[in-house]
């Protein structure tokens, strides 16, 4: 199997379910009646967490390539990337639909006022941008300006951290350790220095 | 409406006043009722008529009691370590009988009452609970407090072996809250010891807790073994964790917003889509004159 059918057959399928799997779970969760006393909160929590998660996978790639060596990895990151998306867009809806019952009025007073909301429409913002011009025609219209656009990843990913932490009433034990993971996973890259492209690596 | 009172009046007695019309109009919205179910029959008929009664699974699994973790499952879970018998609880401060009571010498002679409450927390969800409890004023008439008292203090108990969630300095422990002496007076304020007919899970604040029903629910201080009264004002626990967030006061008001978010609506445990938070948490006619003349953005 060539690389290119190895990430065709095999990694991208193996993606899907994984991406999925999160949203199954929880729908699973919701037709048991097992999403807690408060299902609007469990479900903005999970999806919220999940959409980080992913974006640090997405951010995991370049590291894991440079690691391993094998390039054809990045071929994998936009998919991984549209699934971050996916879980901020529920995220951001369940918020919108539930809590503001989607009233322009009552949206804007909360990303205008509240700082904490603030930042995480920005990050949806972001990924909503990122999600457009993910298609590879997009990627070629773009050109160069693409790959400066996409790095607007970092901000969301930190953006994502800190719209966590605000959002906690007092306990912030768990938003630091994502902090601490995004530490570690954008500080190996000061490590893993790109490696000199061999030949016959795409 | 308005009580106007002449500044030679003293303290102690204006307290007395307060509730004397207090009482007053209580016994006219009721009409000829029996004083003694008077409260809870109202409170019932304006529960019941749009206000379901929230399930006993979800009153006592989604609580608020850092004491044993900061999740809402957690203190359901992790309360089996509190030992609600036997309790006493320590009467201090500004009072003619300062002494360590045994629970059932506190509410001796005194039947507990059913008073069907909603609870607005501060987090932007609320619940309705039928609650079983004294009223404060009662208990605080038989501990006579001195004519110095003007606030009331109730402590939880500090045993980060019972109650596991004190190891760790989330909040300074052990858990303060206080109250205005005329707002402990006021007939709404109890003190629970039961919830749906039966004596109060742990995790609910067994065996005896504060139950403010117009004030946010963190005002409600649970699992008490300590009540001081005082002349200056008690720093609760909340305020001294976030005095930008948490005033003393802290009472329900869609007006007031909290510095990060809304508190014009709620979530009622139960329903999907959020309601709107009413003033005072419903019981303006109740409570309100409390406050009269007071900035409520200010005192929040």
């Amino acid at each position: 199997m060539t690389d290119a059918q190895l990430i065709r057959r095999v990694i991208k399928p193996g993606l899907w379910i994984l991406g999925l799997a999160p949203l199954l779970y929880l729908l699973n969760r919701a037709r048991l009646g097992d999403l807690g006393f408060d299902p609007i909160r469990t479900i903005t929590h999970f999806t919220g967490r999940t959409a980080i998660t992913i974006l640090f996978i997405t951010l995991t790639v370049t590291p894991l390539r440079r690691l391993t060596g094998w390039n054809p990895l990045i071929k994998v990151r936009r998919l991984i990337g549209n699934f971050a998306f996916f879980y901020a867009l529920i995220h951001f809806l369940i918020y919108a639909v539930f809590d503001r019952e989607l009233s322009p009025v009552g949206l804007g007073e909360d990303i205008a006022k509240r700082p904490w909301i603030t930042v995480g429409f920005t990050v949806f913002l972001i990924l909503l941008t990122l999600a457009i011009t993910s298609p590879k025609a997009m990627v070629r219209r773009l050109g160069k300006r693409w790959q400066t656009l996409h790095r607007l990843i970092y901000v969301a990913a930190a953006g994502a951290v800190l719209h966590f932490t605000w959002a906690q009433k007092k306990d912030i034990r768990l938003p630091l350790i994502y902090a601490a993971v995004l530490a570690v996973i954008l500080g190996s890259r000061l490590f893993l220095r790109p490696r000199k492209p061999v030949r016959g690596e795409t | 409406m308005l009580i106007r009172k002449s500044p030679d009046i003293k303290s102690n007695e204006i307290t007395d006043e307060r509730l004397f019309w207090g009482r007053r109009e209580w016994l006219a919205s009721v009409g000829a009722g029996v004083a003694g179910i008077a409260l809870p029959a109202i409170a019932c008929a304006q529960a019941k008529e749009a206000e379901k009664l929230t399930p006993y699974a979800a009153v006592t699994g989604y609580n608020n009691f850092y004491e044993f973790g900061t999740d809402k499952e957690d203190p359901a879970a992790n309360a089996g370590t509190l030992r609600p018998r036997p309790w006493q609880v320590v009467v201090e401060g500004e009072v003619k009988r300062p002494a360590t009571y045994a629970f059932d010498d506190l509410f001796k002679g005194m039947k507990p009452e059913e008073r069907v409450y909603r609870m607005r927390c501060v987090e932007a969800w609320s619940m309705v609970v039928p609650w079983l409890g004294h009223p404060l004023k009662d208990v605080i008439a038989r501990l006579e407090p001195t004519s110095k008292a003007k606030y009331i203090e109730f402590t939880t108990l500090l045993d980060p072996k019972q109650m596991p969630g004190q190891r760790r300095a989330i909040l300074e422990w052990p858990y303060v809250e206080g109250l205005r002496m005329d707002e402990a007076m006021n007939p709404l304020a109890i003190l629970t010891v039961g919830v749906y007919g039966k004596p109060l899970p742990n995790q609910n604040g067994a065996p005896l807790r504060l139950t403010v029903p117009w004030k946010y629910g963190f005002k409600g201080g649970k699992s008490i073994v300590k009540i001081r009264f005082t002349e200056a004002q008690p720093m609760n626990t909340w305020q001294r964790s976030a005095p930008n967030e948490y005033g003393f006061y802290a009472n329900v008001n869609p007006t007031v917003d909290h510095p990060r978010w809304s508190q014009a609506t709620e979530r009622r445990i139960g329903e999907l889509f959020r309601r709107p938070t009413l003033m005072f948490n419903g019981y303006t006619d109740q409570v309100a004159s409390l406050y009269a003349g007071m900035d409520l953005r200010k005192n929040f």
